[in-house]
């Protein structure tokens, strides 16, 4: 047998008891020390916490007294503690990168409970690591220069936050808003829970910050529409639509919406409850207050005749010529703020809406408490004239459902209370609250709660039935009638209103998906985007760079979303303070003279890392975007692909090692 | 001509026979061929499940295994009964999850020298065969006598729509096929929230008080929104409201007298045929003078004057109108769209 | 409910063995006690117990007062509950379920439900279809023979609009039918 060119540590760690209830841990230390000693394992040990300072002088001073070339450590997941290790080594004076962390907890004594079997398995994984570790390289990191631009896409109260706490630090921002003003749901809304006050009055104070701060590039009625690059250098095309005004010269006087004789129904920040014109800003304190126009429905675009918005606008501001436009720009960050869509309770047929004239959904119902809504705040049913003197507020409608949606919406409750409170104050109706659990974990959230019972809203405990139309006692002639059982009780009732407000749920938006993808970022099946760590790292995502913040990574409430807000602002100004940054080494390559040209790869990559060169008719890495994944090496059927860390050789003596026989 | 695999039901001979004189003629008339299933069994409707379940599962198994030996050319099986389409589907679907379900009913069906391989022939409800697969566009051409005037409520019942094992329906609570077919026809289709409210299924046996209580809920509603007569797709819906209206007034002290055909009935009317000829008559709450409704003039809806101060409804999801020359697959179904609310 | 039902393994493993009996995507175990299928269903009135109050109880162990409620015999199998549970629970299976143990532990408290099934499934067991004339006089005859006089108008009426048979119909393959069901009975036991 040849001896073995490299020296070897392997350390196995009991992780508390987290490992060594389940695996024998020293019997792997001595069985790695004996078994895999031409390997050239020259020493195994096993201690109780691998990660503390101890565990790491350990390995420090193994390499500097035994000389070791490798080091494997046998532990947690990689994700936790690879970092630890390497740093360890790297401060004994050995590259980190020939130090591999195998997992023996997740992979092992977490998912069995034969300690036999256990021991086995992580026997093999041990012998596995130090396999694919003879053949590893000295890694050195990339650096990359960061752009201190940062781009922020979803003007809600998460997206608005963002942008000022980065714009107050000095660091230029572009908000890319898909409507024509920002400001979000907050924008629809009354009044604010748990502590009632008005949502425009908090809210437009931001609104106009973010319109006149100098180091704000504000881009609304605008979609992002390509991405390149990576963190540090990301390239940026908007699709500005073309709103049809000169913003330069409009005055924002209002005068084209007053003349303009098409009347719209505003599906979007009016939800379908009032109208607005072809040519509108969405609501009075819109940011920018400069109108757009809806192309769909202006009848000048739809018959050739019109055009009274360019007769009576007094600057000469209306522009029918005006195409989209599309602007190029570089960023070092991103924060993704997209927020939320609302539950479609037409899915919940059993429930009316769409169908009874006297079911509303949560933001209807917002408009109409709303004083610059369709009824100036006045709470009555869709005859837009009567009071209602029952109402029913049912919640957690398509949410904690499997049919719709499974996960607890978590605004519903505190919002359903807020509407109970609304409902009592301004037209004294009987309010009855049909609920599972009253879910109400914030600040000062229960003690709103006990106020809203103290008002005398009654609460019934039972997810509700049905609600129909269809009366059997004469008292329930011409009303809605709420069916449901009162758990509590144990017996169905039949609870006849006259107006039913529906706490839908909170979904991703519809295009979450595609918007996704367009970052390189992924979503959760719910559909939510997945945040890289889900305590530790809330508003980071997978892809260096990207960052998440407010509704779009899962439901929350006002607070929350600006919490979020400002934490990744805080992350990125972090990063664009370093200037430079830092970037792991694992990567893929492709060798010229071997790649065919297919283009395969190309469209596989998750991180669009890879371009073709027509010249030469091959693809190429970019070493920066390439996140190291590994599946452009899979696919490619030239065997052109190699990747650092993941070479053929790395692999198959991998397997190789997971294959020894660990029973002897 | 299309052919199916024809699977009648234990009622289709006795109680529901006006269902079986009708839909003969009609599904010729518009091009469907029923091949009945040799010497089928019971499905054992709701009783069987109640005593022992995989008995009750092979008992059905016999049926869709006759059906896959006999499929010769036919299509898919279609059964008329809403109990039995239900029982056929939730076994073929049982099945065909593959865990354990199939080998065990297998392993009977073996015992009488039969198998079964679920999924391989579709399973319908004769209304969903009829608005799906024939289309309305085929059901309109051939009315030469529309229902015009008569004032119809839909009445689906529960078992055809809920569990929607074979995914057919626009939805299993108020779903709009029957709607549909009976617009189609030209009569005019009340608002029925009730459609598919429950007809008190086997309760006149066992609990009569409690039939007579849904009965009477069923019948109600109709009366009050004006309703000249009542279709049901299922013969057990169809015996509870027409036999056990009388007890139910008996006991209920009250005065209902709403006549329930069969959709396929009215189908046969519009059609042209004569009324003998679709098992007329054999109803107990007699439908007779709710027919000579049929032609009259109708009132004319008075347009309501568009209230200024009302506020706008939420856009009806798939609002019910079939897109023109589909056979109807590709409808605007309600599951489909987004909320309003969500912003663009 | 007087007392309490004493915590045995037996008891206490009631809810498993339902939903396992059931079968495996039952979900039963998942109830969230919302009351979803009692709000809807139109048999709630005559309940003893609404079936979200029977999961309770099952989960609870009390095994006695599960097998005698009346809950799964009036159950109508709308399946309302079953589109609307938001734990996808398959309500009218575990009704079901909850009979065949009734029946085979003998433990409901009025037969009139039961004997219905039993009769019906005699008849299938016989024929090979259900035979609505046999099946209803019989029924009535034993569980209201006060009724049947009132009753008779109705059945005359069937009668003569041809809507019954006097005579049962037999299936020719009834020997067939009854291997079957035969081996289906002993692969239940199993
Ligand atoms: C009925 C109701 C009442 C509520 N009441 C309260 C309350 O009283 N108190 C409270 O604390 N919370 C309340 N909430 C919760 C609150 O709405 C959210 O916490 C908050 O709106 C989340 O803000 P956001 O910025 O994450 O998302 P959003 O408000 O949804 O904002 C997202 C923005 O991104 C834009 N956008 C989306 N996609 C794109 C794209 N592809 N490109 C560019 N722009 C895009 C949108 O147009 C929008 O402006 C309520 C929620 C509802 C439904
Ligand atoms: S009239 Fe002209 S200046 Fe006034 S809002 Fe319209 S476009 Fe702007
Ligand atoms: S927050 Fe309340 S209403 Fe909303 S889903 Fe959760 S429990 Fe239901
Ligand atoms: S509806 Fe489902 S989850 Fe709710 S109580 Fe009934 S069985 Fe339980
Ligand atoms: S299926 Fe049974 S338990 Fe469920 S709602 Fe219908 S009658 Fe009630």
């Amino acid at each position: 047998m040849n001896t073995p060119k490299e020296r070897i540590g392997v350390y196995i760690c009991h992780c508390g008891t987290n490992i060594s209830a389940v695996v024998d841990v020293e019997d792997v230390a001595q069985w790695a020390a004996n078994k895999l000693e031409h390997k050239g394992v020259v020493i195994a040990r096993d201690h109780k916490f691998m990660c503390s300072s101890l565990g790491q002088e350990l390995v420090e001073n193994d390499i500097k007294e035994l000389g070791l070339t490798r080091v494997v450590v046998a532990a947690c997941s990689p994700h936790l503690h690879e970092k630890t290790f390497r740093t360890a080594c790297e401060r004994a004076g050995l590259n980190p990168y020939l130090c591999e962390l195998v997992s023996i907890r997740e992979q092992v004594s977490w998912v069995h409970s034969d300690k036999v079997v256990a021991t086995q398995k992580s026997k093999a994984i041990v012998s596995s690591g130090v396999e694919r570790l003879i053949y590893h390289e000295a890694l050195e990191q990339l650096s990359v220069p960061i752009n201190p631009a940062t781009l922020v896409v979803g003007g809600g109260i998460a997206g608005i936050q963002a942008t000022l706490e980065l714009a107050d630090a000095g660091s230029p921002v572009y908000l890319v808003e898909r409507e024509p003003s920002i400001g979000g749901h907050m924008a629809q809304f009354d009044k604010t829970f748990p502590t009632l006050d008005c949502s425009a009055c908090i809210l437009t104070p931001k609104m106009v910050d973010v319109g006149i701060h100098p180091n704000i590039t504000l881009l609304t009625w605008a979609e992002v529409e390509q991405v390149n690059g990576y963190v540090g250098n990301f390239d940026v095309t908007v699709r500005q639509k073309a709103r049809k005004v000169i913003t330069d010269l409009c005055t924002g006087c209002g005068i084209c919406i007053e003349k303009c004789p098409k009347n719209v129904l505003d599906d979007i920040y009016e939800v379908g409850m009032n109208y607005r014109k072809a040519v509108y800003t969405p609501f009075p304190q819109a940011v920018p207050n400069y109108p757009v126009m809806d192309l769909d429905n202006c009848i000048y675009f739809d018959t050739g005749k019109c055009k009274a918005c360019e007769k009576f606008c007094p600057t000469n501001a209306i522009d029918f010529e005006q195409e989209d436009e599309m602007l190029k720009f570089q960023v070092g960050n991103i924060i993704l703020a997209t927020g939320f869509d609302l539950f479609d309770a037409r899915k919940m047929s059993n429930y009316g809406y769409g169908r009874l004239e006297n079911v509303f959904n949560s933001l209807e119902f917002e408009r109409m408490c709303n004083a610059s809504g369709p009824t100036e705040g006045e709470i009555v049913l869709r005859d837009g004239v009567t009071t209602p003197k029952a109402v029913g507020i049912i919640h957690c409608v398509g949410s904690r459902d499997k049919s719709h949606n499974a996960y607890c919406s978590s605004i519903c409750c505190m919002q359903s209370l807020k509407f109970a409170h609304l409902v009592e104050e301004r037209t004294g109706a009987h309010v009855y609250n049909f609920y599972i659990d009253i879910r109400t974990p914030g600040k000062g959230y229960d003690e709103f709660y006990n106020r809203i019972v103290e008002e005398g809203t009654h609460f019934v405990r039972g997810k509700v039935a049905e609600v129909t139309n269809a009366a059997r006692q004469p008292d329930e002639k011409k009303k809605l009638i709420i069916q449901v059982e009162d758990t509590l009780i144990g017996k169905q009732r039949r609870i006849p209103v006259d107006m039913v407000i529906l706490s839908a749920g909170l979904e991703p938006r519809h295009d979450a998906k595609e918007v996704a993808k367009l970052f390189g970022i992924s979503c959760s099946a719910d559909g939510w985007y997945i945040e890289k760590h889900p305590k530790l790292d809330p508003v980071a995502t997978m892809t260096d760079g990207v960052y998440i913040a407010g509704c779009v990574q899962g439901p929350k409430d006002i607070p929350a979303s600006i919490a979020q807000g400002a934490a990744a602002a805080a992350r990125v100004q972090g990063k664009i303070q370093q200037g430079e940054m830092l970037m792991e080494p694992i990567r893929a390559s492709i060798i010229e003279e071997q790649c065919s040209g297919c283009r395969i790869c190309n469209d596989l990559c998750p991180y669009n890392a890879i371009l073709y060169h027509d010249a030469t008719m091959t693809s190429e890495i970019n070493a920066a975007l390439c996140q190291g994944c590994g599946t452009c090496i899979a696919a490619c059927p030239a065997g052109a692909v190699i990747g650092t860390s993941y070479s053929n050789e790395q692999v198959l003596a991998q397997i190789e090692g997971l294959l020894m026989d660990v029973s002897v | 001509m299309s052919k199916y695999l024809y699977y009648p039901g234990c009622s289709m001979e006795g109680s529901g026979k006006a269902y079986h004189n009708s839909l003969m003629p009609v599904c010729e008339k518009i091009g469907l061929e029923l091949q009945e299933i040799d010497d089928w069994n019971c499905c054992g409707a709701t009783e069987y499940l109640g005593i022992n379940k995989i008995p009750a599962y092979a008992l059905i198994g016999r049926n869709l295994a006759l059906a896959e030996a006999q499929s010769n050319g036919a299509q898919d099986i279609v059964a008329p009964c809403s109990a039995c389409y239900l029982n056929l589907t939730k076994i073929d679907s049982y099945m065909a999850k593959k865990n354990g379900v199939d080998e065990l009913i297998n392993d009977a069906l073996s015992a009488g020298g039969l198998s079964y391989e679920p999924g391989q022939l579709g399973i319908h409800h004769l209304l969903d065969l009829i608005v799906y697969e024939i289309g309305l566009d085929t059901v309109k051409e051939k009315v030469v006598r529309p229902l015009t005037g008569l004032r119809v409520a839909p009445y689906i019942g529960c078992m055809a729509p809920r569990y929607d094992y074979a995914k057919r329906w626009s939805d299993s609570e108020h779903p709009l096929e029957l709607d549909w077919l009976l617009g189609a026809l030209g009569a005019e289709v009340v608002d029925y929230p009730l459609k598919t409210h429950c007809c008190g299924g086997h309760m006149p046996q066992i609990g009569p008080d409690t039939a007579y209580e849904l009965i009477h809920r069923l019948v109600d509603y109709a009366e009050e929104v004006k309703t000249d007569i009542m279709v049901a797709v299922c013969p057990m819906c169809q015996m509870n409201i027409d036999a056990y209206q009388n007890e139910t007034n008996q006991h209920l002290g009250t005065k209902h007298k709403m006549p329930i055909v069969f959709f396929t009935q009215l189908m046969g009317l519009a059609f042209g045929m004569r009324e003998r000829d679709l098992g007329f008559g054999s109803e107990l709450v007699s439908a007779k003078e709710a027919i000579q409704k049929i032609g009259s003039e109708v009132p004319k809806k008075k347009r309501k004057k568009k209230d200024k101060f009302a506020l706008p409804m939420p856009h009806p999801l798939g609002n019910g109108i079939l897109k023109n020359g589909t056979n109807g697959k590709e409808l605007i179904l309600p599951t489909e769209g987004r909320a309003r609310g969500g912003r663009a | 409910m007087s007392h309490l039902a004493p915590q045995t393994e037996k008891n206490f493993k009631l809810m498993e063995q339902v939903a396992q009996k059931t079968g495996s995507d039952s979900k039963l175990e998942t109830c969230i006690q919302c009351g979803t299928c009692g709000g809807s269903c139109p048999s709630a009135m005559d309940m003893e117990h609404t079936p979200r109050k029977l999961f309770a109880l099952l989960r609870a162990g009390e095994r006695e007062e599960v097998l005698s409620s009346n809950t799964p015999w009036v159950c109508v199998s709308c399946y309302f509950c079953a589109v609307r549970c938001p734990q996808e629970i398959k309500i009218p299976d575990v009704m079901y379920t909850l009979k065949s143990m009734a029946v085979a532990e003998g433990a409901y408290r009025d037969s009139t439900a039961s004997d219905f099934s039993r009769t019906f499934v005699s008849m299938v067991e016989n024929y090979g279809r259900s035979y609505e004339l046999g099946l209803a006089t019989r029924h009535y005859l034993r569980h209201f023979p006060l009724r049947l006089p009132s009753m008779a108008p109705m059945g005359i009426g069937l009668l003569s609009k041809k809507r019954l048979n006097l005579k049962p119909k037999k299936i020719q393959g009834i020997k067939q039918l009854n291997a079957i069901l035969d081996r289906a009975k002993e692969l239940e036991a199993a």
